[in-house]
């Protein structure tokens, strides 16, 4: 690692089975550049690569690699969404994001960190599985490829509006106004891995008993102040603001490339329709 | 018990709507018979409810109804196993407890006596959650209730013994917190290097015991 620009971090899907401990999953926070990635280069979907954010590193490998720069471009000058061969001794160096909030390299054969729970991930809010990586840190390469590279990655539909969020309901949908959320939003600079915190149009707080319950990825809570947070992969698994509606999981992709201040515009859809979104970005995925 | 689906690819099955034992139960009968299965990713715990998280991509809401009706059903006799007992060693007051006397002035119970009583409690980890082994306590006595800070602390040491409201609870990591500090503990809840399970888990009962040291 020459630089680490500003918060890089070792991730793949996420740390899955521990929400009854109080452990959020972590992982990617676009989970499908991180998938299609490793795809492009050989690795199975779920290999630790590095997620960077905003503005990235530079990189500078001992021995010739196979890698795929996905998600948003952070101007290394090298083609995106695309496996590149980089020879040893070269630098791969990442700049400030020309599109969205996160761009991720992946190296064929993964990158080789001790699991903690079963994931390479790093949860930055905890420290579990690690911290964000500093220059001067080496990382080892692994030899976990299970095929060639594929091809360039053609049709990235997922990234067409990315502040476009589809919704389903949430448990407390019907206490809400059936037209909240229909205004605009952007993102809060106090946005984090945790939660996306947003800023616009103040919901009411329904009134009513609720008792803390179990959260799920994406939920949009409404804390006393109106203003909306969606919970984002290292959210707390437990919490006592009522959620008016739930991001799709298709578009979680679309969560990780948000950045501070750009604009956020909601859609309700049916649960049906999210699962065929769904679908589409899977058979879209299988394709490469 | 009511499911409602909370996501596209989670549903929350609901026990009740208030704080109970019975609740409870259910709660740790249902996290427990669900472990371990194909396609589910997670499960959280909590007072009355527990929310179930899967891949869409293997399972349907449908199914995973199916699945917690029909554990639901095998399990209604049967017994949640005992409860572990755990002492946690606390150093009350002084500066590891610093808002002891703010309790004292809030319930109008003299400092020594606030010890005496939240040490001679007996509660029960209701679940774990929150942020990394939060564990969420019940039997804090009544009179003991103390509202949380205006404004919370910036930095509340790992290992805080608190009370917010009518909830005793212990900061398992350094964190900003609204809580009254009334003591602390050198056992650590989480151990971020380590793997769970954490020292509290669901279902266990928790002792506090004065020491000087916070340490056994």
């Amino acid at each position: 690692m020459i630089s680490a620009g500003l918060l890089t971090t070792v991730q793949d899907q996420g740390r899955f089975g521990f929400a009854h401990f109080g452990i959020s999953a972590s992982g990617a926070a676009d989970p499908l550049a991180l998938r299609a990635g490793n795809l492009l280069v050989g690795n199975t979907e779920n290999a630790a690569a590095l997620e960077m954010t905003l503005i990235g590193g530079a990189f500078e490998f001992e021995a010739a690699a196979t890698i795929a720069l996905t998600g948003s471009d952070f101007g290394a000058g090298l083609p995106t969404w695309t496996p590149v061969e980089v020879k040893a001794g070269d630098v791969v160096h990442c700049r400030a994001t020309q599109s969205g909030a996160r761009c991720y390299l992946c190296i064929r054969g993964g990158i080789d960190v001790p699991r903690v729970m079963g994931s390479a991930s790093v949860h930055v809010m905890t420290g579990v599985g690690g911290r964000p990586l500093r220059k001067g840190d080496m990382l080892a390469i692994g030899d976990s490829a299970v095929r060639r590279p594929r091809p360039a990655a053609r049709n990235t539909p997922a990234y067409q509006r990315e502040g476009h969020l589809r919704i389903t309901p949430a448990i407390q949908a019907d206490r809400f106004a059936a037209d909240c959320l229909s205004s605009e939003y952007r993102v809060s600079e106090e946005s984090n891995r945790m939660g996306l915190r947003l800023i616009g149009a103040a919901i009411p707080s329904p009134g009513g008993h609720m008792l803390t319950e179990g959260v799920p990825l994406g939920a949009i809570q409404i804390p006393p102040d109106g203003q909306p947070i969606i919970l984002f992969v290292e959210h707390q698994t437990s919490g006592g603001y009522p959620k008016p509606a739930n991001v799709i999981s298709a578009d979680f992709c679309r969560l990780g490339q948000l950045r501070p201040r750009d604009a956020v515009t909601f859609e309700r859809v049916s649960l049906d329709d999210a699962l065929g979104e769904l679908q589409e970005q899977e058979k879209w995925l299988y394709s490469l | 018990m009511t499911i409602q689906p909370a996501s596209d690819r989670s549903l929350l099955v609901i026990f009740g709507d208030e704080i109970s034992l019975e609740s409870h139960y259910q709660v740790r009968l249902l996290t427990q018979s669900l472990q371990g299965i194909r396609g589910i990713l997670n499960l959280h715990p909590a007072y009355a409810s527990v929310l179930i998280d899967f891949d869409p991509r293997l399972r349907t809401h449908g199914d995973v109804e199916g699945i917690v009706r029909e554990r639901m059903d095998s399990a209604v006799h049967a017994e949640p196993p005992p409860a572990r007992v755990i002492d946690i060693p606390v150093v009350y007051g002084g500066e590891h407890g610093p808002d002891l006397a703010d309790v004292a002035a809030h319930t109008g119970i003299p400092a020594e006596q606030v010890i005496e009583m939240h040490a001679a409690a007996d509660y029960l980890v209701y679940f774990v959650g929150f942020s990394t082994c939060f564990p969420y306590l019940g039997g804090l006595p009544e009179a003991l209730a103390t509202p949380r800070l205006a404004a919370p602390r910036k930095h509340v040491p790992v290992g805080s013994v608190a009370i917010g409201g009518a909830q005793a609870g212990i900061y398992p990591l350094a964190s900003p917190g609204g809580w009254r500090l009334i003591g602390w503990t050198s056992l650590r809840l989480f151990d971020p290097e380590g793997s769970p399970p954490p020292l509290l888990r669901m279902g266990d009962r928790v002792r506090f015991v004065p020491t000087a040291e916070g340490r056994f």
